[in-house]
């Protein structure tokens, strides 16, 4: 048999590393809620295996994700993953061809040409060794940028890279290790045995036999301690999420979802980060308001060692643009959530000195302003213009008493008391029977849309101003007045509308900005971010209005009545609220149309 | 081109009084105001805190003095740019005009903030949320009454607009408008006696001569309501009235009164001259006001030689106080001219 005492250390290593990796898998499955092992047995043989498997080779091999975002850094993580897996799968085959069985020893492939000279022909041998080489000098010109992005990162068009723990570094300098020791031990035995490829033998064109015979050995060791290393620290690095993300893509494809809580399915994700830094770079309170180590990598690096500190958990606007950002995918919002969120209630709700004791009854809409859009009057005016222009009867239900949608305490992880609002409102939604809700601030469209299981279709006015122009119900005067929209971070990147303002805006000339959609900057005043002082917003909402205001556009329109108000004390340009613009450019309707009459107020039985 | 022994920007109380002094003084002085008319603020004003001197009596003594023959005024002249020569100012107004002077004065005084950046208290969307100063104008008229032709039964002021506020970018206070709510209040008392007045308060600062006698009598004699806490939002009524929310900060109490005006006492910034011309002169200081050389001794002198400083452009005063003030820079600028000559 072909054995020698230098692959013991590989040995221990790949053992080692199965067993962890079999245990923490079954500790992360074991930790995942009813749901989701619901989720898991329901989906475990079916087609969607088949999709997560091709997931696999796309996102954590090929990453086209990462190469999307940049082609740089996308060759980098390719490189070293797909190239490694090829080394892997064709040293395998190789030792297959060569040992005539599928049961040779599985060192064999990985130390091969140690035992395997030319004077020991097999199918294949030129083609084997060829790929060998090639793909190894795939996988050395990975580590070649890998080398330099460390240095200097912004060569792979990053301005900022993690900074790692003692243990990250060790599995670092032993990866780096593998590949060049690799290269150097084939060379020193292609010296000896002439087995090598075009690179290995090219590489043993600079080694005299005789130094070859002295430095062979060493050389093989060192390859193997080095694989040795990275395998017995890979679990407790962050190489570990390799291994992690394969599990994630698997349960995703499955159907498990992330929820607002702590499970074994948050572990798989904190360990699923390869603290690649890109979500740094998509930060905010990082490039315009210098808040260091708060960022999501350092988030779920703290999280993950258990060393999370309140300020890192709270000092995040929630804004959402890491979570586009992370090529993993990993839920960053939705997992700092669940961080927040209190394990006991904390003190009983204030709202009780609210009666809230009845409901209109016999109205089509609920318009529901919310508690940000009753400190701008101007887009409630603006509303009750557009509904009295189309001709629509509503109930304005927080017009005198209201609580709130409950969503920024739930932010702040006051669940219990923000399911008490839930309650509270719901019983006054249900109640009127009427068949749609309005609102026009973003932070209660989502609050209804994700916590209440609302029995009535929802819409934020920008949507609901858009069906109205569809259906012919209102129409606007065109105007030559340049404007830029800014997506409000709850409206876009959490509640996914991004083309309805666009079409009702179409009316004036409205400008591209650099950060759109779902790269749409935060305005700084994010109501879940408790922390932050009022200097530091700033910082956030001038940054956000420089790129907005890059066209000069005669006014910048939003909806969301927390994004205007900030903008607006940013003192740059006029600030308007969507339903302001259009109530403003209103073509005047012909025939006045009735409202139907203001229906009768009816109250809860006590 | 006109030259002058003393040129000064602005033809507020604080301008005019240095005018004066310094005339007094054998000086010729050139008033520069960008207004039609001269006296600045002082023209919204009906009544003085705190002992109610009719304003006009201050206008016309203030009006009266500009008859001096070494002075002359120079109305709708707005000055644009400032140059220095070795021992000279020159002043190029928006109308193309130039003016020269060894000494120059600076005394662009201040502007009330403007209560649209404040949108939750309703200013511009609702009529019957008004400014100080459309009160003043009302209690010129001796008619207090709501844009809806309502009977006016309740009035709430509201202090600290624009001032003190973080969100607005303004922490300081304005000094002035505590004691000129008290006021207010006590003038809408006198034309409507049967009227509730509410004043919303965070600290009630009555630091001058008479104002704590005032602020105590005006709750003893007038019966003016004081609520410690911020008017946090207002809405229409469907009489078109307001409905103010606020909480009671006292007695930790939410409340929710209606009121058929609401009058925004709204505090003090820099005017736009100050900003404009303190920037140019490379002497503006902390929210834009002009920065005095020495706070506790040399406060009319700015960073440049022959440039003075008087009244608030530097910070937010009282009308005694600019006006002393003012008088102080005639001095201070007097001796400095003869430094020159000598
Ligand atoms: S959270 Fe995502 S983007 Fe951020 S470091 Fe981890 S993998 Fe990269
Ligand atoms: S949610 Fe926004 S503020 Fe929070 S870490 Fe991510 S990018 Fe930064
Ligand atoms: S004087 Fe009174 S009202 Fe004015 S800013 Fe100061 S505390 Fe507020």
């Amino acid at each position: 048999m072909k054995f020698h005492p230098f692959v013991i250390p590989f040995i221990a290593g790949v053992v080692f590393l199965l067993i962890l990796i079999v245990f923490r898998l079954k500790q992360w499955l074991k930790g995942l809620d009813r749901k989701q092992h619901f989720f898991v047995k329901q989906n475990f043989l079916s087609l969607k295996t088949l999709y997560a498997i091709v997931e696999v080779f796309r996102e954590s091999l090929l990453h086209f994700k990462i190469y999307r975002k940049n082609p740089v850094l996308g060759y980098m993580h390719m490189s070293l993953a797909f190239g490694w897996f090829m080394l892997i799968v064709f040293g395998k085959v190789k030792s297959v061809l060569y040992a005539g069985s599928f049961f040779e020893p599985m060192w064999l492939s990985i130390f091969f040409n140690f035992f395997v000279t030319s004077n020991e022909p097999y199918p294949y041998a030129a083609v084997m060794t060829f790929l060998m080489d090639f793909f190894l000098l795939i996988v050395l010109s990975g580590l070649l940028i890998a080398f330099v992005k460390r240095i200097y990162s912004r060569l792979v068009g990053m301005k900022k890279t993690t900074k790692h723990i003692l243990i990250d570094r060790i599995a670092l300098v032993a990866l780096w290790g593998i590949f060049p020791l690799r290269l150097f031990a084939e060379a020193s035995s292609s010296a000896l045995y002439e087995n090598g490829g075009f690179l290995t033998a090219g590489v043993a064109q600079m080694f005299s036999e005789n130094f070859a015979s002295i430095v062979e050995l060493p050389l093989w060791w060192a390859y193997s301690l080095s694989l040795s290393i990275f395998f017995f620290t890979l679990p407790f690095s962050r190489y570990m999420h390799i291994p992690a993300e394969v599990v994630m893509i698997f349960l995703k494809k499955w159907g498990v979802k992330t929820n607002e809580h702590h499970s074994g399915f948050t572990n798989i994700q904190l360990h699923a980060c390869a603290k690649c830094g890109i979500c740094i770079d998509a930060c905010q309170l990082d490039f315009a308001a210098s808040q260091k180590n708060v960022q999501s990598a350092y988030f779920i690096g703290d999280a993950r060692y258990n060393k999370l500190t309140e300020d890192v958990v709270n000092n995040c606007l929630m804004c959402g643009r890491c979570h586009e950002a992370c090529p993993v995918g990993i839920e960053l919002t939705m997992i700092r959530q669940q961080y927040r969120n209190k394990k006991e209630m904390p003190g009983k709700l204030y709202y009780n000195y609210v009666d809230l004791n009845g409901y209109h009854a016999n109205v089509d809409i609920i318009y529901y302003a919310g508690c940000m859009t009753h400190l701008t009057p101007g887009i409630i005016i603006s509303m009750k213009k557009i509904f009295q222009a189309a001709g629509m009867s509503y109930w304005f239900m927080d017009e005198e008493k209201g609580v709130c949608c409950g969503r920024p305490l739930r932010q702040q992880g006051f669940v219990q008391q923000a399911k008490d609002l839930v309650h509270k409102n719901l019983r006054m939604i249900h109640g009127a029977n009427a068949k749609l809700l309005v609102t026009s601030c973003p932070i209660c469209y989502v609050s209804f849309k994700e916590e209440y299981a609302l029995q009535i279709p929802l819409m934020h006015h920008t949507e609901f101003i858009e069906s109205l122009i569809d259906d012919k119900k209102i129409s606007l005067e065109s105007k030559a007045i340049t404007a830029v929209y800014h997506d409000p971070c709850e409206l876009g990147r959490n509640a996914q509308i991004y083309d309805a303002p666009r079409n009702v805006l179409k009316h004036l000339n409205l400008k591209t900005s650099k950060c759109e959609k779902n790269n749409g900057l935060c305005c700084g005043s994010s109501l879940s971010n408790a922390v932050l002082d009022l200097d530091h917003q700033i910082k956030v909402r001038d940054n956000a209005l420089n790129v907005l205001l890059e066209k000069n556009p005669d006014v910048l329109v939003t909806a969301c009545p927390m994004c205007k108000k900030a903008f607006t004390h940013g003192h740059k340009v006029a600030v308007m609220d969507i339903a302001e613009v259009v109530a403003k450019h209103l073509n005047e309707v012909k025939t006045k149309k009735q409202l139907s009459e203001k229906p009768e107020m009816i109250t809860f039985a006590k | 081109m006109t030259a002058v022994d003393v040129l000064v920007i602005g033809g507020g109380p604080a301008g005019l009084e240095s005018a004066y002094s310094l005339a007094n003084n054998g000086y010729d002085v050139a008033v520069l105001e960008k207004e039609k008319n001269i006296c600045g603020h002082l023209n919204q004003a009906h009544s003085l805190f705190p002992n109610f001197q009719n304003a006009s009596e201050v206008r016309s003594a203030m009006i009266d003095k500009m008859t001096h023959p070494k002075i002359s005024i120079h109305n709708d002249t707005e000055a644009i740019r400032i140059k220095r020569d070795i021992d000279k100012w020159g002043v190029e107004t928006g109308s193309g005009k130039e003016f020269m002077a060894p000494a120059l004065l600076l005394a662009t005084g201040f502007k009330s903030f403007d209560p649209k950046y404040k949108e939750e208290l309703g200013y511009g969307i609702y009529d019957n949320v008004i400014t100080t100063t459309q009160f003043e104008a009302m209690c010129q008229k001796g008619s207090i009454v709501s844009p809806h032709g309502q009977k006016v039964k309740r009035i709430a002021f509201l202090n600290c607009v624009g001032s003190r506020d973080e969100k607005v970018g303004n922490h300081y206070c304005s000094r002035v408008c505590c004691i000129n709510a008290v006021k207010q209040s006590i003038e809408a008392k006198k034309v409507l006696p049967e009227a509730d007045i509410y004043c919303f308060y965070m600290d009630i600062r009555m630091a001058g001569q008479f104002y704590e006698e005032l602020y105590r009598k005006s709750q003893e004699v007038y019966n003016v309501n004081y609520i410690r806490g911020r008017i946090s939002e207002v809405s229409p009524t469907i009489d078109k009235r307001l409905h103010v929310k606020c909480e009671d900060t006292l007695s930790q109490t939410p409340m929710k009164i209606t009121f058929d005006i609401l009058v925004l006492m709204t505090g003090i910034e820099a005017s736009l001259g100050t900003v404009a011309l303190g920037q140019q002169l490379n002497i503006s200081g902390e929210y834009n006001f002009a920065k005095s050389l020495s706070l506790h001794m040399a406060d009319n002198y700015s960073s440049h030689k022959g440039l003075f400083l008087a009244g608030t452009c530097k910070r937010p005063l009282t009308l005694p106080e600019a006006v002393a003030d003012a008088r102080s820079a005639a001095g201070e600028i007097k001796n400095y001219l003869k430094t020159l000559k000598q």
